[in-house]
């Protein structure tokens, strides 16, 4: 038994961050992590001798730089590898190639339609617009709109003078955006099957909703924000993979002065007059604080970890109704060489960035109809990059580690649990559609990791294996994530906390909820937050 | 030449009601209709000799107390005794749901009872929520800039209306208003037939699935809707529509509105920057400084005004509205009145919806997205010739609207239709044995017969989608949201404009009030 | 409006874009051979020029020889067909019946709300036949714009090689080369002239307010007119040049450059960026009496309602130190308007500017002006806060542009 200020359930990259922003306000501060290393999604793990595998989240997108400079992670080790480019491989044997340069990228566009080349400008102008209106409000508290306290109606009040700010040409097109599904709002650009494919892929990947769904232009944003404030580099991979992301914020945080317990998975919050005052472990062990903050998701902590006698009714109706959908897969390959895809000139630089098999919003579309009715996609979208094209570090040389994100795959094949079959049936419409495009693909795998929604639950903790701990949909933003009047980082019970990506702004390896949570956490204990950095600006 | 104060285009029911609105401040209204007959979308015509369809339309649902009020309709022979005709989910095995009352008030058939006060509490949450969007579909559309102080303290008022529901519930108004509408009846409802329609009825007349975020507006605004006072009252009327078109068209000519059917107009004429009147397709010539039109904003803009009076920008707005309709309306000339099992004879005199499950309305759904058609399509059956004499004595006319049967289908309309009716007659067979013996011949429209019959763009019912991107300030497009359109003179009132569609009058209403406040300005 | 598909083989083909990260021109070889200072700059995806000799050397062959600056990056569209001039007179701003074919103007183009999409020159070759050249990328917005006109619009930027000769011997460079009757073109005509059996198409235009012409041919045939320009201009102190010199002469001349003194209605990120014709020097283009067009009734509007609130101005600024985005005081306090450009005018010896400032700045009020330069010399700061005058545009006006037949001594 053991007393700390704070314990924070869960070594996820938010648990860590807010660990961090505690422990910095001088709390003594525990980290209490359920698995024998800390990371939560964001890992590299030897899987297989040799070869390093980012066997959850694979890339660095949104990571926030003030949290970055805050908590001192590149002195901690963290590097970050920008993106080179990327392709979508087209059923025809062509490819559409990203490239960095903006020019490069227009004469790409403009092989498959000179007007698309033209319009990509408009539309990356239109979309920069909406990540310079939400940008500053992933940083900020989510105001409760049906409070009248004045540090809620003072954010409803940003809120609204940044939306009336807008004029009213834009505050239409803002309303539209919102409310518009991905495919209606590129159709209105665009007219390149591929080039809308290449471009809605940033509204699906993570969501159980398809390209046509009202609302996935908005989860776009998520995807998009970080060239908005300068944040070079926000786009890319973590040298090491990205366990390297968590593996600098613990050791931030241990040289800080705070604890990190790993294979301590924590069994229950322990309440007492509603108020949190400690964790047992699964070990029988107790720890006690009156500060608890849980990075787990917003079901695991409140049905599974609290007495459900301790919170509301109506509060766990609401939890209960919160939706994580698990629409998402991963195989994790080791490879024996490098993989050829004939369709890219040679020296492609296309090979160190995403690449994608999916070349029409339609056939995404009829991904998500499969999922639907509980299977995976029989021609399933594929988010495939080779990391080791540029880290070194993650295998030996020649050898490489290819991550390959797959949607749509369900928590449960046509309601039932999965089998080791459906394992195999799965991971085999994931090689087959690689293999199509890359001869002797299948003679190159060392190793492989499958991963359905059931080992990343089991795994990682993330209910139904859902990247984001819960849907991006209207429901489950701002003021009403993770639920209406506790949007907040608060809970019913006194003292404990959630600061996982169920929370405002939502998921991503952000790491906003941690910090946000922190900031709510040391204002409530009247402590200083002046070494939580403010949002950078967006002028 | 002929001149007016004002011209309406199109005789449906929104010109009726925006040039009797105008007629009755006094101006010389002039009305002209390309049909022989009055009525538009709610006028019936015989499709097979001797039987008598309702209309496109043949549930009227909403049509707006200000309407019937304003107009006199009551004084011109409308009665809407039928208000509350019950609404039927269908089961294969017989055992149907009759919701009786404004939706479903009581509800009849094997639920127990937990699931029966599941529902009232959802049925009376969302009629809450309904009445805060109310105010919204009643009114002018909010505005974005330049508020004057009456919109501003109408949206105070709304505002204020939504806390008065309670903290708990503002939130949930605030959670619940652009979710799916499957995962709101999954919250409340256990019941699959209760689920399947609701899934039904939110996703009618537009291109979502019950699973798509935002589905649940489509209830709302059904629920927003009223009839004779009744929120959520539903009737299907005798004699069809056409006894609305009927009464509209009374309390026109008694306002004094000069009526012209068979005249098409062509093109709106506009000399300078403004209109001065109408060109009609025989060639002559009518002036106007104001005309209204009563035509979907496509076809306003880009037939008859003609993109180059217009703004590249807005252009580009018009073009990009989703216009491509997916409901088709069946109409089956029968010999006798069908017998759909398990349903009690005075039932079937409701309206009839086959939705078995929220699932089976999503996945009748998935193939429209790609221009295909469903093996399990959803729909909603009327008898309208129960009420009103539509077919000879003893035969019976089965008016039914088929969901998800896509505008732009790849296979193309005239190979897949005969097919596709034999289809719907299976499900027919299925919840009516012998209904298919009975069969004396019959009429499908699918969305672009609609189009072409009631030059409707992408034959839609509400002239282009209500969805969430395309409502109130965004209805049509920003710039002409207001009915006011950036050609000074033009008006528009058809369902393509703010609250949008169905039987309700309001998009005439509101825009006759436009003209009314600006003229006294 | 929608174009169709690219076909497999034109992809496949295209693939090869990539082979040079930056474009090069079609004269491209020739400007590297000549380019002594290695000094590039990236216009519109091209490699082009900024300094190739010496920037000194490059603007006195505007002004006092000839020099030849390479343009073939300008975006260009062709636009053709039965309705093309009653397209462009919707789209820009400017009466289009009123230019002939074989002339050019000077134009503007707006969106709905009025604000500048980009400023560009349009030649008409003939009844139906159009060309628009221009600074920005608009194909969607000129497509959109032709949903319901009989017009095609394409974009030819990659097929034709631009080269603007221009300088007081510009005349004679051309009669050297063989372009005979070039002394009888008027400043704004086009002409279609034959260099070894080849087409060339000249107009009397330029970007330096100087005697000058324009000239294009098809891509392939580049080299061929570059060659022919060296060996007739040899004599006449022709100089190839790049941007830094000829920046120079346009601000003599009081052009303005879209995306330097104003910024482009799409591409602006701040909605309140965007610029009305008449905050930007642009109002003697509007033709408000002529058939609709793109934005009419906002510029309309915005007269009557005397909603302008910028206006872009030429500044005299006392002293010789360039005001580079420099603020406009008005009585050294009050913050009124900003400096997007300003050099030290070789030619008129006068520190000019061009700046945007706000009305009734530079409208009704004009005196008390005042520009603060921070100067930066050897890491620090110079700080100068000089009067500046509000003052006529062209800087430098010079007869010579205008003069028919040139002068051409």
């Amino acid at each position: 038994m053991k007393k700390y200020d704070a314990i924070v359930v869960g070594a996820g990259h938010n648990g860590l961050v807010n660990a961090c922003y505690l422990r910095r306000s001088g709390l003594n501060v525990l980290v209490a992590e359920k698995n024998d290393w800390v990371g939560g999604a964001a890992v590299s793990r030897e899987l297989t001798p040799g070869y390093l595998y980012s066997n959850c989240s694979y890339v660095c997108s949104l990571f926030r730089p003030e949290i970055m400079r805050d908590l001192e992670l590149p002195k901690h080790g963290l590097q970050i590898i920008a993106y080179e480019g990327g392709a979508v491989f087209t059923r025809d044997g062509d490819y559409l190639a990203s490239y960095r340069d903006h020019h490069a990228h227009r004469r790409e566009f403009a092989r498959f339609s000179k007007r698309d080349a033209e319009a990509y400008e408009r539309y990356s102008r239109d979309v920069t617009r909406q990540c310079r209106f939400i940008q500053p409000l992933l940083m900020r508290r989510a105001p409760d709109p049906a409070s009248f306290r004045p540090s809620d109606i003072s954010e409803l009040l940003y809120l609204g003078k940044k939306f009336s700010g807008l004029g009213a040409r834009e505050m239409a097109d803002t309303l539209r955006f919102w409310t518009m599904s991905i495919s209606d709002f590129l159709d209105e650009y665009f007219e390149t099957d591929v080039i809308k494919a290449y471009l809605a892929i940033s509204g699906i990947i993570g969501t159980a909703l398809g390209p046509m769904s009202p609302g996935t232009a908005y989860v776009l944003l998520h995807h998009y924000m970080g060239e908005v404030d300068g944040s070079v580099g926000a786009w890319g991979y973590a040298r090491g993979g990205m366990g390297s992301i968590t593996k600098a914020l613990a050791s931030s945080f241990v040289a800080s002065g705070g604890t990190i317990l790993t294979g301590s998975g924590v069994h229950k919050i322990l309440v007492s007059n509603g108020s949190a005052k400690g964790v047992v472990l699964e070990n029988g062990d107790e720890h006690f604080a009156k500060v608890v903050v849980s990075n787990a998701d917003v079901k695991r902590t409140f049905l599974k970890l609290v007495e459900e006698k301790e919170l509301p009714t109506a509060f766990v109706r609401s939890v209960r109704n919160f939706k994580i959908r698990g629409s998402s897969g991963k195989l994790n390959i080791a490879l024996d060489s490098f993989p050829e895809f004939p369709a890219l000139p040679k020296e492609s630089t296309c090979v160190r960035g995403d690449m994608h098999f999916t070349d029409s919003v339609e056939r995404m579309e009829r991904g998500y109809d499969d999922w639907k009715a509980g299977r995976w996609s029989a021609d399933p979208f594929i988010d495939m990059m080779i990391p080791t094209a540029m880290d070194p570090t993650m295998t030996s040389p020649g050898k490489h580690f290819m991550s390959c994100f797959v949607q749509y795959c369900p928590p449960k094949v046509e309601g039932r649990d999965w089998t080791e079959a459906d394992r195999d049936a799965f991971a085999e419409t994931v090689i087959s559609q690689i293999a199509e495009y890359s001869p002797g693909f299948r003679d190159r795998i060392v190793h492989m990791e499958v991963r359905t929604p059931r080992e990343l639950e089991a795994e990682v903790g993330l209910t139904e294996g859902n990247i984001f701990q819960g849907e991006l949909t209207f429901d489950q933003l701002l003021f009403n994530r993770p639920v209406p009047g506790y949007a907040q980082y608060r809970s019913p019970i006194r003292g404990l906390y959630i600061c996982g990506s169920s929370t405002h702004p939502g998921g991503g390896v952000m790491g906003a909820p941690g910090r946000n949570a922190a900031r709510e956490i040391l204002s409530n204990l009247s402590r200083d937050v002046s070494h939580v950095s403010d949002a950078h600006d967006v002028i | 030449m002929m001149s007016y104060d004002t011209i309406v285009v199109g005789g449906g029911h929104n010109g009726l009601v925006a040039a009797t609105m105008l007629a009755k401040s006094g101006r010389k209204v002039g009305l002209f209709e390309a049909a022989n007959q009055l009525g538009g979308a709610a006028r019936g015509h015989e499709f097979h000799p001797g039987f008598t369809s309702p209309g496109l339309a043949h549930v009227l649902n909403r049509l707006h107390s200000d309407v019937v009020r304003e107009l006199g309709l009551a004084h011109q022979g409308l009665t809407l005794k039928t208000a509350n005709a019950p609404t039927v989910a269908l089961a294969l095995d017989g055992e149907h749901l009759v919701l009786r009352g404004s939706y479903g008030a009581s509800v009849e058939g094997n639920l127990p009872s937990s699931e029966i006060a599941a529902w009232q509490s959802l049925r009376k949450q969302l009629f809450r929520h309904a009445s805060i969007l109310k105010r919204l579909f009643d009114d002018f559309p909010p505005p974005l800039s330049s508020a004057s102080a009456i919109d501003i303290l109408k949206l105070a008022k709304t505002g204020l209306a939504l806390r008065l529901l309670g903290k708990v519930e503002m939130r949930e108004f605030m959670r619940m208003i652009l979710m799916p509408v499957a995962d709101v009846a999954n919250e409340h409802l256990g019941d699959e037939r209760l689920k399947g329609l609701l899934a039904f009825d939110a996703t009618l007349g537009v291109r979502l699935g019950p699973r798509s975020p935002t589905s649940l507006l489509g209830l709302y605004y059904r629920l927003a809707g009223e009839l004779d006072g009744v929120a959520g009252g539903q009737a299907i009327m005798a004699g069809g529509m056409e006894h609305v078109i009927a009464a509209l068209e009374k309390s026109a000519c008694l306002a004094g509105v000069t009526i012209r059917t068979g005249a098409t107009v062509a093109r709106v004429l506009i000399e300078g920057e403004a209109v001065k009147g109408i060109l009609l397709a025989d060639g002559s010539e009518v002036s106007a400084p104001l005309v209204v039109s009563g035509l979907s904003p496509v076809t306003t803009f880009m037939s008859l005004v003609g993109p180059r009076h217009l703004d590249t920008g807005f252009v580009r707005a018009i073009s990009n509205i989703r216009t491509k309709g997916d409901t088709s309306k069946l109409h089956i000339a029968l010999d006798c009145m069908p017998r759909f099992s398990g349903l009690a004879a005075a039932d079937h005199a409701g309206r009839l919806v086959i939705a078995p499950t929220s699932d089976h309305v999503e996945r009748s759904f998935n193939p429209a997205k790609y221009g295909e058609l469903p093996e399990q399509p959803v729909m909603e059956i009327t008898l309208p010739s129960m009420l009103a004499k539509a077919a000879p004595d003893g035969a019976c006319v089965l008016s039914a609207n088929i969901q998800h049967t896509p505008y732009d289908l790849k296979q193309g309309w005239p190979s897949a239709k005969p097919e596709f009716y034999q289809r719907v007659l299976t499900i027919l067979e299925k919840h009516a044995p012998g209904i298919r013996k009975t069969v004396m011949g019959f009429e499908l429209l699918s969305p672009p017969d609609i189009e072409a019959r009631y030059l409707m763009t992408g034959g839609h019912w509400h002239h282009g989608e209500l969805q969430a991107d395309q409502i109130m300030m965004m209805r049509p497009t920003y710039a002409a949201s207001r009915y006011a359109t950036p050609i000074p003179g033009l008006y528009l009132c058809s369902a393509g404009s703010h609250p949008g569609g169905g039987i309700s009058g309001m998009p005439g209403l509101l825009a006759a009030r436009t003209i009314l406040k600006s003229a006294r300005t | 409006m929608r174009t169709s598909p690219a076909s497999y083989a034109v992809r496949k083909q295209a693939q090869s874009h990539i082979d040079v990260m930056r474009l090069e021109t079609p004269f491209h070889s020739r400007i590297a051979a000549a380019m002594q200072q290695q000094e590039w700059y990236v216009w519109n995806g091209y490699k082009s020029a900024a300094v190739i000799t010496d920037e000194e050397l490059e603007y006195f062959a505007i002004r006092s020889t000839s020099s030849v600056f390479d343009i073939s990056p300008m975006v260009k569209y062709r636009i053709e067909g039965a309705d093309a001039e009653s397209y462009l007179n919707r789209l820009t701003v400017r009466d289009v019946s009123k230019l002939k074919p074989g002339r050019v103007h000077y134009t503007a183009w707006c969106d709905d709300a009025g604000y500048v999409l980009d400023d560009g020159t349009l030649f008409r070759f003939a009844d139906d036949l159009f060309r628009l050249c221009c600074q920005e990328r608009h194909l969607p917005w000129l497509l959109d714009s032709a949903i319901g006109f009989d017009v095609n619009v394409r974009e030819e930027t990659e097929d034709f090689a631009g080269l603007a000769l221009q300088g007081p011997t510009s005349c004679a460079v051309l009669k050297e080369a063989g372009f005979k009757g070039i002394e009888t073109l008027k400043p704004f005509d086009i002409a279609e002239f034959k260099l070894k059996g080849q087409n060339v198409t000249i107009s009397r235009t330029g970007f330096t307010g100087d005697l000058g012409y324009e000239l294009f041919v098809p891509a392939k045939n580049a080299l061929a007119l570059w060659d022919a320009l060296q060996l007739a201009g040899g004599s006449y102190g022709l100089r190839p040049i790049g941007y830094a010199a000829l920046n120079s002469a346009r601000m003599e001349a009081g052009f303005i450059v879209a995306n330097g003194d104003f910024i482009t209605s799409e591409t602006a990120l701040r909605a309140d960026r965007a610029r009305l014709p008449d905050e930007i020097g642009l109002d003697w283009l509007v033709d408000l009496a002529k058939p609709h067009f793109n934005g009419k009734a906002a510029i309309r509007q915005a007269r009557q309602n005397g909603t302008l609130r910028h206006v872009l101005v030429g500044l005299e600024i006392e002293g010789n130190i360039p005001a580079d985005h420099a603020i406009v005081y008005h009585n050294k306090k009050r913050e009124v308007g900003l400096v997007s450009a300003a050099i030290w005018s070789p030619t008129g010896k006068r520190n000019i500017a061009l700046a945007t400032l706000q009305r009734p700045y530079g409208i009704s009020t004009m005196d008390n002006l005042w520009v603060e330069i921070y100067a930066m010399r050897e890491l620090q700061y110079q700080k100068m806060m000089k009067r500046a005058k509000v003052v006529e545009r062209p800087f430098v006006k010079l007869t010579r542009r205008t003069m028919t037949p040139p002068d051409d001594r």
